[in-house]
């Protein structure tokens, strides 16, 4: 049943996907894991076909007219996912030009969509994706306010890089934003469900309606408010303090929406409140320092405890440029306490679930986009990396700006302008 | 008031010199009656380090990587009076010692960060505790950096978690020249004083390119504000190096008046030239924040004409392009395995820079800069290792450990005591769980001058700092 639900919305999201000309590829003889961490395959063959995963079998043949890839000695998985970014929003962060994830004169917060500032040129993108990161929620670091504007995920290869526009309404529910939006987090909260009180459906429209010779005011942030209340998005609150997650929770129970818990150095205090409210948690598991008053109780074993509990965990990177090095971060999750099968789920079909993806991205299973990675050992190893990355289908080379430099000074020219 | 009762303690002070140096002055004909030599002490803050108490340990089946390019599987290391008494595979257990079986597990010198603002940025990171940049103005090489250390910071015993043994404090930069730096052994402290490195010669921040330009330069656009261009800083450089000059003239004059027997007036004290001429005199080590390949090749030159040392580079993300001129010039590259593309003149790093650095045969460190950083750094090690045999560079793991231990030592001045598995040396090594070139490892325990100062399965040796008592995670897993 959910296969053939699977599948259907897989087709429909092809038609929108670039892979008209990809070519029938055949990943053969590596240890593949379909589903996550889990659906361990030996000596797997993965079929692509039409930029999709068409089966994945222990030994299976080659058709002909695939092209075979060896993955011999290879570990397989599906590319992994970075669950908070501003990749393509952001080049040269500081002092380099504009940064468009820095919203930060924006007023109108929750309606800020990434469609209209996403550099699909960014240098960022290559350099990630040959480190096989091949999808990523991307999104704004500041507004003027605590909405923070709807963010996307993205595929990091091909002609429409954004496969879902709107992924979640982003909500800043930290001290700083406190700081910022009233001086106290009385104000902030007060702000927010004030703010969701008179966007929620079948709330006060009508006074517009009396005023019926005035056309209503375009408002897009109605829009994303819509969505939230229709349960299409979720609302993604950063937030660290226990106290204030256990607030977060009772907001999800009063107004009845979606909410994920992103950063939430104290999450894991909450653990059990957490699973037992459906909300999932995105973090950085390297964290263990008290930043501040918020994140006393901040520790590596964060990403272990809350999966230990039941909650559902995706990672995010150190940064944006440092977005390669998610798996690096699972890796210490892992040393810390995580099951790897757990730490590649957080990488993969968790954040699919999450950002609302699942149906085209996350697994290894036939129909799904083929996000395809041959690693050269575990790919949560440090010493690790790709040998092939194919994203939706496509093979990426890998090559990079920084692969490029690379090869220019190897060995050290009097000139280097001059080699090619 | 106070001026007018110094004067006076000082010209009895001077009187009773005289007295004691008469006969000394009389036998110079002409010579004067003289003040006492006026000599400035080199360590008003010196050292209160004492080591934890430690007793004979004899860590066995070990492999060791000696952090000077050497391996040894199956070895021992024994650590008696808080030095490395022997390393090998041929050495026994003397009685009494605590015999620890590293079957499986890796022992490698402690690591040493030369890049860390632990203490002068520390956790929690409230405006109060902001003290690592004295931006007043352009040159502040008056500021010591162990003046803004808090011992309590947490962030040290995350690192020694990590297996950092010693770390430099460096301060910000924002300015050209940002002040001295200090280099501890990472033990918890009452006081800065008992975390300095004892006998560790003292640094000098100083950095190149946009941070100063950008700190003083956008403020105000009035002129009294400088640097606001690269030029800028070079002649912001150069000029405090020619007053420097001027002012080791003036104290050598002062010093040659007073030999002649002169009653010479020493010059005035200045703190911002007296760190200066230290440089000079080549008793302070220059660490200089440089990214871009031609800033530092300009800084190279300015190093010429005023005749210091540039010890270290730190976080030189494009050495990868001069290695050679390091390599000549003997300059280590402090850097990191691969942070960034935040800013222009980090652009261009690439995840060889490590290996490139050291394929040219110059000196290569991996520094943190950051308090998540130095965690781990023996995973940035590894991943610059792996880039770079992924770029032809064929680097062993216990070469590359000398990027943690032994490089850093040298940069530091303090190589003859650490760095290294040698007997004599300071026992500040690491027994990790694994291969420390794994993200799965950690370290099991962390030595320092032969006491345990952090051991992950002995929760009576994992330190709480004052700060954590009373808060939420306290005494907690890191």
């Amino acid at each position: 049943m959910s296969i053939m639900k699977t599948l259907m919305g897989a087709s429909l999201l092809a038609m929108a996907a670039a892979g008209a000309n990809a070519e029938d590829v055949a990943i053969t003889g590596g240890t593949a894991f379909t589903m996550g961490g889990k659906g361990k395959v030996e000596n797997a063959t993965i079929l692509i076909h039409d930029g999709k995963v068409q089966s994945v079998t222990s030994g299976g043949d080659v058709p002909a007219g695939y092209r075979t890839v060896d993955a011999s000695g290879k570990w397989v998985t599906a590319g992994f996912m970075a669950s908070g970014t501003e990749l393509g929003l952001t080049e040269v962060s500081l002092s380099g030009g504009i940064n468009d994830a820095r919203a930060s004169d924006a007023k109108n917060g929750a309606g800020l969509e990434v469609t209209y500032a996403f550099n699909p040129a960014t240098t960022f993108i290559p350099e990630t994706r040959i480190e096989g990161v091949t999808r990523a929620v991307t999104g704004f670091s500041s507004t003027k306010d605590m909405w923070r504007g709807q963010s996307a995920v993205i595929a990091l290869a091909g002609d429409n890089m954004i496969v879902k526009e709107h992924a979640v309404l982003s909500l800043d529910m930290d001290e700083g934003s406190a700081e910022k939006n009233g001086g106290s987090r009385a104000a902030l909260w007060d702000t927010v469900i004030t703010k969701l009180e008179e966007s929620r459906p079948n709330g006060d429209d009508k006074k517009d309606d009396d005023k019926k010779d005035k056309k209503p005011k375009y408002d897009s942030a109605k829009a994303a408010f819509d969505r939230l209340f229709a349960g299409e998005i979720p609302l993604l609150v950063e937030v660290e303090r226990k106290a204030d997650i256990l607030n977060v929770i009772k907001l999800k129970e009063r107004f009845g929406i979606k909410v994920v818990v992103t950063s939430g150095a104290e999450a894991w205090m909450v653990a059990d409140e957490l699973a037992a409210a459906g909300i999932p948690v995105v973090l950085n598991p390297l964290r263990n320092l008290a930043e501040d008053f918020d994140s006393l109780g901040t520790t590596g074993a964060a990403a272990a405890r809350l999966h230990a509990a039941g909650v559902k965990v995706a990672f995010l990177p150190p940064d944006t440029n440092n977005t390669r090095l998610v798996p690096q971060n699972a890796g210490n999750a892992v040393a810390m306490g995580m099951p790897w099968e757990a730490a590649v789920d957080a990488l993969t079909v968790n954040p699919a679930e999450i950002f609302g993806i699942a149906d085209s991205y996350g697994t290894l299973e036939a129909g799904k986009d083929a996000d395809v990675v041959v690693w050269d050992g575990d790919p949560l190893e440090v010493m690790t990396s790709p040998d092939a990355v194919f994203i939706r289908g496509e093979e990426v080379p890998l090559v990079s700006r920084q692969t490029k430099l690379r090869d220019r000074y190897i060995d050290l020219p009097r000139s280097p302008a001059y080699v090619k | 008031m106070r001026t007018a009762r110094s004067r006076t303690s000082l010209v009895r002070r001077g009187l009773a010199v005289a007295a004691m140096g008469l006969s000394l002055a009389a036998c110079q004909p002409g010579a004067e009656e003289q003040g006492a030599f006026v000599e400035i002490n080199k360590d008003p803050f010196p050292s209160s380090y004492t080591p934890l108490e430690s007793g004979i340990t004899f860590i066995t089946n070990a492999t060791i990587l000696d952090g000077k390019g050497g391996r040894i599987d199956g070895g021992s290391v024994l650590v008696e009076g808080g030095k490395i008494k022997a390393v090998g595979k041929d050495i026994a257990a003397p009685e009494g010692a605590t015999v620890i079986n590293a079957e499986g597990r890796w022992v490698t010198p402690g690591i040493i960060d030369v890049h860390s603002h632990l203490g002068v940025y520390p956790s929690p990171g409230v405006q109060s505790h902001s003290d690592g940049n004295e931006v007043g103005e352009p040159v502040t090489a008056d500021a010591w950096v162990e003046h803004s250390n808090w011992p309590q910071d947490g962030g040290f015993i995350r690192a020694a978690a990590g297996g950092v043994t010693a770390l430099q404090l460096l301060p910000g930069s924002a300015n050209l020249v940002g002040g001295r730096s200090v280099t501890l052994k990472n033990v918890p402290g009452r006081v800065a004083q008992d975390m300095k490195f004892p006998g560790a010669p003292y640094g000098m921040k100083m950095a190149c390119g946009e941070n100063p330009k950008r700190v003083y330069g956008s403020g105000k656009n009035s002129p009294e504000f400088r640097p606001h261009t690269r030029m800028g800083n070079v002649a912001g450089y150069r000029q405090a190096w020619s007053d420097a000059q001027a002012y080791q003239r003036a104290w050598a004059k002062y010093e040659r008046d007073y030999k002649a027997g002169i009653d010479a007036t020493p010059p005035a004290r200045d703190l911002n030239l007296e760190t200066l001429a230290g440089v000079l005199d080549g008793e302070i080590l220059v660490h200089m924040h440089c990214y871009r390949a031609d800033d530092m090749g300009t800084m190279l030159d300015v190093m010429k004409e005023f005749g210091y040392k540039i010890t270290s580079f730190q976080h030189a993300v494009e050495s990868y392009k001069i290695a050679d001129k390091l390599a000549e010039d003997g300059v280590c590259s402090a850097m990191w395995a691969d942070w960034h593309g935040f800013k222009m003149e980090a652009y261009d790093g690439i995840r060889e820079n490590i290996p490139f650095v050291h394929k040219a045969g110059a000196c290569a460190i991996v520094h943190s800069d950051d308090a998540y950083g130095i965690q781990r750094l023996n995973q940035e090690a590894a991943k610059a290792l792996a880039d770079g045999r992924k770029a032809g560079v064929d680097i062993s793991k216990e070469e590359a450990w000398q990027w943690l231990s032994l490089n850093p030592a040298k940069s530091l001045g303090i190589a003859d005591k650490v760095g290294t598995i040698e007997p004599g040396k300071d026992a500040d090594i690491v027994l990790w769980s694994g291969d420390p070139f794994s993200v799965y490892t950690k370290a099991d325990v962390t030595f320092v001058d032969g006491a345990v100062i952090f051991d992950r399965n002995d929760p009576s040796r994992q330190p709480v700092m004052d700060f954590e008592l009373g808060q939420p995670g306290e005494g907690d897993v890191k």
